[in-house]
């Protein structure tokens, strides 16, 4: 029975569904008539989920292309062109080629989604995301027998992307997903944020969300998706595999070699805002555990 | 002193003689009301939404940073004179004391606003490298910070200048807590422990022409 990320409410019939779809996808899908006019959907926060304001979600970033501070995405990443975009979607598929990101976009149901993010860093906050499941793409592309695993890319500009210049990371970003994540229902391919485009420092126009996962596998600004064999080459993991796993599915009972991962300080709180504690799994537990049934989590990290 | 350096310290002297002059109508007493004005500040914007969504891991940044300026500052004194001739003794024990009272404001930071849950925060200490060092070089700064007044300086003659070379070892471990705690590779922490390297350095022909006496 899925919790947390789904709508206690069931509202399609009273909001229409395109109520959901930001500007772009409006320009982009047919439906789009008229539209600017009808009142936003309402954005409860199923189970207690109450979402950050737009302002924390925009203002406290890692998206290290852009700089290593927290506010230096908010700072630069204006400079990213997202029109025109396109990503390759190749490996063992069905329909590789390079997909338009509007072409994406009129094939798919966005959806809002509230989750936890919870930064391998040991903070948290609450993000409505409009998107579409990941599983739906594939099944558009049509995954061959025999990939195991969807490896990811961002974008490299280094002229608009001024932390490309520091050997912080082996550019370009890249992330990856064993396929059984990557078809899981809660994964997501975020194109917006409160019922807008996704703004660049959340990685527009595309970007993953792994709600169970640490945020960083949340690869941003995609412009590859590949199905393979053999498990993905990892940035953070390459980095430094002590520390980021491959997985990296948010575990209070194993601590990063630097910090505990027991708690989680709440974004957003305040001066005296307290921590929280850190779920298994971010709170996603119930729906995630069984794909790691058997797995020992503390070795597989 | 000796025999072909005669001419440049004399040059040396005559342009650090009207800085000298200056620094000396300067009193030092200030320093310690213009170095509260960040912390106040600091806390103040925190409360006040000044600090962006995440005032606490803001705070604790900056005081610590601050911290490693004020160290690398009181670490510039000596080489200054040697090399510049310029005259800043009298405000070094503003400086130390100031950069000890960040020291401690940035550990209070984590203790109390970031952490909160005291066994987390023994755990830490002991546990993660990154804290055990910050903590070590903090550790290090209290004995400097309670014999910083002149009774003690007296009183310990000869060992007081011996115990305040401490600050060589906790200022690296400080750069060095900085270098731990990042992501990835990040140069600003590095600037900070060449700097620190680089400031010892330079007082290498002291110790040795001392060593050699």
């Amino acid at each position: 029975m899925p919790r947390i990320w789904k709508s206690t409410f069931k509202d399609h019939d009273v909001t229409p569904e395109q109520a959901y779809l930001n500007r772009r996808q409006i320009m982009a899908g047919a439906a789009g008539l008229g539209l600017g006019s009808i009142a936003g959907p309402a954005f409860a926060a199923p189970e207690g989920l109450e979402p950050n304001p737009l302002e924390d979600i925009t203002n406290y970033n890692n998206y290290y292309e852009f700089g290593t501070g927290k506010t230096d995405p908010a700072e630069h990443a204006h400079a990213l062109t997202t029109e025109p975009w396109s990503v390759k979607i190749d490996g063992m598929v069905d329909r590789p080629g390079d997909y338009q990101f509007e072409d994406i976009l009129a094939n798919a149901q966005i959806e809002e989604r509230i989750y936890r993010l919870r930064c391998v860093e040991a903070w948290s906050m609450v993000i409505p995301w409009n998107g579409f499941t990941l599983a739906s793409l594939l099944d558009r592309v049509g995954v061959q027998s025999g990939a195991r695993f969807v490896a990811f890319e961002t974008v490299t500009r280094p002229e608009e992307m001024p932390g490309l210049r520091y050997p912080v990371l082996d550019w370009p970003y890249r992330e990856g997903l064993r396929l059984d994540e990557a078809m899981h229902p809660l994964t997501l391919l975020a194109t917006g944020i409160y019922g807008k485009d996704l703004p660049n420092q959340n990685g527009a126009p595309l970007r993953l969300v792994v709600p169970w996962k640490y945020g960083f596998k949340g690869i941003k600004s995609i412009v590859r998706i590949t199905l393979q064999e053999e498990m993905p080459f990892t940035s953070w993991n390459d980095a430094n595999p002590r520390e980021y796993g491959f997985y990296s599915n948010v575990n209070p009972q194993v601590d990063h070699p630097r910090w505990s991962q027991a708690t989680e300080r709440v974004i957003g709180a305040g001066l005296f805002g307290s921590r929280r504690e850190t779920e298994m799994f971010n709170g996603y537990g119930e729906e995630v555990a069984d794909l790691y049934a058997g797995m020992d989590l503390q070795k597989n990290f | 002193m000796t025999h072909d350096g005669t001419a440049t310290m004399s040059l040396k002297d005559r342009l650090a003689q009207p800085v000298n002059q200056t620094l000396r109508r300067i009193p030092s007493w200030p320093l310690y009301i213009v170095g509260a004005i960040p912390p106040v500040w600091l806390f103040v914007a925190g409360l006040t939404g000044g600090l962006g969504v995440d005032p606490v891991k803001a705070m604790e940044h900056q005081m610590g940073e601050w911290a490693l300026w004020l160290i690398i500052a009181s670490l510039c004194v000596t080489p200054a004179r040697r090399y510049l001739g310029i005259n800043l003794i009298k405000f070094r024990r503003a400086i130390g004391l100031l950069a000890f009272f960040y020291v401690l404001f940035h550990f209070l930071i984590w203790l109390v606003l970031d952490v909160q849950i005291v066994s987390q925060i023994l755990a830490d200490i002991a546990k993660r490298p990154y804290v055990t060092v910050g903590f070590a070089a903090f550790l290090l700064l209290i004995p400097l910070a309670a014999t910083s007044n002149n009774w003690s300086v007296r009183k310990l003659g000869p060992g007081w200048r011996k115990l305040h070379q401490m600050v060589y070892a906790a200022a690296i471990l400080g750069a060095l807590h900085f270098i731990m705690l990042v992501k990835g590779f990040q140069l600003e922490p590095y600037i900070y422990m060449a700097a620190i390297l680089g400031l010892l350095a330079l007082r290498l022909p002291d110790w040795l022409k001392r060593r050699r006496r």
